[in-house]
């Protein structure tokens, strides 16, 4: 239900994404409603960063990211746990072969 | 779906919670889990957004610039933990304004204590270390809850609340050193605040619905009369501290127990105030509906301003 009895737009729903210092990605810190993104960035900045936790904000409206469903997981990440051959422990080196 | 497979998925989602694994929003989750996630969820937003109303009304009669700034951010932090909360209530498919409907209808309730009275200064002090005190305890289990979107943001409000506690404490500890009339208002605030806080974990064990089911999705790790009990236990020392005394004439400590004893809780009243007949539960309702009412020229023209730019930028596109 996106739009309220009177048939009005409400504020969208937006994303949040937070880079709490270089060198660490951005991380989703939660969601939020706002009419625009530029009022979307500075709720964000209102709502999730009210002690420095960040120093770079990404906001992204909600219905723009498409999620994949935990019913597939199966078909979807199962393939990858049979293939033990892509870590380093499945090949066998003797023990005179140090740090490798 | 048979009711034989509907049996098997909630065995295995039960086991799941068993082994302290995450339900995230969409995730299979039974009907129930939903809906009492929902309902607890958004009691404790609307909690939060209620709650701004009894210490916004000392915002403007703050005694300093310190104690005025202090308050706008704890007040400005309550308004995000509802938003954290509420945000995370719509990742079960409910929307904001379903929500608020609930709040403003009377449909959805919120806690009891915000209807009660802030009559003078020191109400502020014993708020942020009685109540908000009461709150850490009932919300500090809640960070390792089982539904992935309400433990994080928990663990955003925790970690904010500690400040809310110690200003409040400040506050009592600055009047109990104070003028005699300035100590006698701390006690007068102690006296009012201090059964509706051991009112805030709810109803004793023996009369708690919800415990059983609770526990087992990890609403709640301890129960009502435990958390009761840890509050009691930490508070009758800091009131100590302060040198003020706690209006129940039969707090003892119990040597046996390692507990303090205490006097019977007026469940009377507690009831009356959760069915709408608390000093100020009409006038909080009022004050949050309007606010909402009044705001909505400016929500519906933020909107209009957004479609205008996005049209316009479509335009010069084309």
């Amino acid at each position: 239900m996106s739009e309220s009895k009177n048939n009005k737009k409400n504020w969208p729903l937006w994303e949040v994404f937070v880079r709490s210092k270089n060198g660490l990605e951005h991380r989703h810190f939660g969601s939020l409603h706002a009419a625009d993104a530029e009022m979307a960035l500075e709720n964000a900045r209102d709502v999730y960063t009210r002690r420095n936790e960040g120093v770079s904000i990404w906001v992204v409206e909600s219905k723009n990211i498409t999620a994949s469903n935990p019913k597939d997981n199966g078909e979807l990440f199962e393939p990858a746990s049979d293939k033990v051959y892509r870590h380093p422990t499945f090949y066998d080196l003797p023990d005179e072969v140090k740090h490798m | 779906m048979s009711e034989k497979e509907i049996k098997n998925l909630e065995a295995i989602f039960e086991a799941k919670i068993a082994r302290d694994e995450k339900i995230e929003p969409k995730d299979w989750m039974p009907e129930k889990y939903r809906k009492t996630h929902i309902r607890q969820m958004s009691q404790h937003a609307h909690s939060e957004i209620v709650g701004m109303l009894p210490e916004g009304n000392w915002i403007t009669r703050a005694p300093s610039l310190r104690r005025k700034v202090a308050l706008l951010a704890k007040v400005q932090d309550e308004a995000g933990h509802g938003l954290y909360l509420y945000s995370a209530t719509e990742t079960l498919g409910i929307s904001r304004e379903e929500l608020y409907e609930q709040l403003h209808s009377g449909k959805a309730k919120y806690s009891s204590i915000f209807n009660y009275p802030t009559i003078t200064w020191a109400d502020i002090g014993a708020i942020g270390w009685l109540v908000d005190g009461a709150a850490i305890i009932n919300q500090v289990p809640l960070c390792s809850t089982s539904f992935g979107p309400y433990a994080r943001a928990m663990v955003r409000v925790c970690k904010e609340e500690s400040f809310h506690q110690r200003q409040g404490y400040e506050i009592m500890l600055t009047l109990a050193n104070g003028t005699p009339e300035q100590k006698e208002m701390a006690q007068d605030a102690l006296n009012r605040w201090w059964w509706p806080s051991l009112m805030m974990f709810g109803p004793t064990d023996d009369m708690s619905t919800h415990t059983e089911q609770s526990m087992k999705w990890k609403l709640k790790r301890k129960t009502n009369d435990e958390l009761r009990q840890q509050f009691i236990d930490q508070t009758v020392p800091q009131a100590n501290i302060l040198g003020l005394s706690i209006p129940d004439p039969d707090l003892k400590w119990n040597e046996e127990r390692g507990h303090y004893d205490f006097g019977p809780i007026n469940w009377d009243e507690f009831w009356q105030v959760v069915k709408g007949h608390g000093p100020c539960n009409k006038e909080r309702l009022q004050t949050r509906v309007d606010a909402w009412e009044e705001g909505e020229w400016v929500r519906d023209a933020a909107m209009a301003y957004a479609e205008k730019k996005a049209e316009r930028k479509v335009k010069q596109a084309g």
